[in-house]
């Protein structure tokens, strides 16, 4: 189990941000985070995949939809007015030049599909061939997304007004 | 150089910082004789830097205890259910055991968070509007619907209007009233002498579930306790064993399916 910690501790602290990434509840996702550590515990002597850090976010990832399914079945909000009140009172500094409001809040009004590729790349580092493998769908899905993401997310900032309900996948075309 | 042309995706390497040597002067160099493109390049990058600094200060975190891989390898397993899956349990324990087996959360909130914070809450809206003789409650029972979106609305749940009829209760109305931890729903009920309860609900962060606890301040006393995610608390100038079976009734009515 030394081998177990030695690669999956240093993760935790990125697995604690992308799942609050995804659900926006410190404390959903911090369960998320648990519930994610005892299946890498559970099956870690057979699991399959080199790439442990692919694998790890492969299981968070699949927890988090199913949470996200669950609760839009059951009709229930994710509450977004979670994101940590320090990150929004900073102020923008000179190398983002944003908000941290101004891009936690715009983030949040991506579709899940778009918003998942994002983080995984921008925030998470992950290679492209990584994310095809944690979302299982092909490289040219996952570029896909990310261009129209990244779009999105522009056009979100310049025009944060004409995005204000947080849709899945009903956002208004500005143009 | 070579001949490929520059691509959409090669862009968005470009952003990530992942072409080779060769591939990202070639970007450049298209980029320098395009710049409205290079203007949409750049500002994809403001937005890779600003998505890391938005969510750096949470990997930043201590790390709680819960995630803690030597204690979760050292646990028996039994012991590592997550929450959610406690409270499935609980909630069938609930059903087999009657009023019995109930689920308590083992964290510990300070007083100004969760079922301790409700209860204070409840207690303030109780002083405010149970006096109120003239608008005590802004919107009527006999307008229920529109009391609920509204609630549902500023809350992002959906509550329960208990009926306590069979108590002698009626519901008069409600409003949607401020809290610290957000926005939460009080409802009214009065009986034929004009004994008036108020009953607070609203999202809980903190004790998502929690027994239910009595709790008195000077004349005032009530119950209060949280359910899936949802705190209640029912207050009163009654005796605390005199709204206990209220509270109880309440509490069955939560867990019915809506």
């Amino acid at each position: 189990m030394d081998d177990l910690i030695a690669e999956i501790e240093p993760m935790i602290p990125a697995l604690r941000r992308y799942a609050r990434g995804l659900l926006h509840d410190a404390i959903g996702a911090d369960d998320l985070v648990q519930d994610c550590l005892e299946r890498v515990i559970a099956h870690w002597h057979r699991r399959r995949n080199d790439d442990a850090r692919a694998w790890v976010f492969t299981i968070l990832h699949n927890l988090a939809i199913n949470r996200l399914r669950q609760a839009s079945h059951r009709g229930q909000h994710l509450a977004f007015e979670d994101i940590n009140e320090d990150v929004l009172a900073h102020r923008p500094t000179q190398e983002d030049g944003l908000a941290r409001s101004e891009i936690m809040s715009a983030v949040n009004k991506l579709p899940e599909e778009q918003r998942s590729v994002l983080l995984l790349i921008s925030v998470e580092d992950l290679s492209y061939a990584q994310v095809a493998q944690v979302l299982a769908i092909p490289i040219g899905t996952v570029m896909s997304r990310l261009s129209r993401g990244r779009e999105r997310l522009r056009q979100i900032l310049q025009n944060p007004t004409a995005f204000n309900t947080r849709a899945g996948s009903h956002l208004r075309r500005v143009k | 150089m070579t001949d490929s042309p520059i691509t959409e995706d090669d862009l968005h390497a470009y952003v990530d910082g992942v072409l080779n040597d060769t591939r990202r002067a070639e970007v450049t160099a298209y980029l320098e004789k395009h710049p409205e493109i290079a203007d949409r390049i750049q500002s994809y990058s403001v937005q890779r830097a600003a998505l890391r600094s938005g969510f750096d200060p949470i990997a930043e975190e201590p790390i709680p205890t819960k995630l803690n891989l030597r204690h979760m390898i050292d646990a028996p397993r039994q012991n590592r259910a997550s929450s959610w899956r406690a409270v499935a349990a609980a909630v069938v324990l609930l059903f087999v055991g009657g009023s019995g087996g109930w689920y308590m959360h083992d964290m510990v909130a300070s007083p100004s968070e969760g079922v301790a914070a409700l209860a204070k809450e409840a207690s303030d809206s109780f002083a405010t509007y149970a006096s109120d003789t003239q608008r005590p409650v802004e919107v009527r029972a006999d307008n229920m619907v529109q009391l609920v979106d509204w609630a549902t609305e500023r809350m992002g749940r959906k509550p329960i209007l208990p009926d306590l009829s069979k108590s002698g209760y009626r519901l008069m109305g409600g409003r949607v009233v401020s809290t610290p931890h957000g926005a939460g729903l009080m409802l009214m009920y009065d009986n034929d002498q004009g004994t008036r309860l108020v009953m607070l609900t609203r999202p809980m962060a903190v004790d998502q579930n929690r027994t239910m606890v009595p709790h008195s301040e000077g004349k005032v006393d009530g119950w209060t306790w949280a359910s899936n995610g949802m705190g209640y608390s029912l207050v009163g100038s009654l005796p605390s064993d005199a709204l206990h079976p209220l509270a109880n009734d309440i509490r069955r009515q939560g867990m019915e399916p809506v």
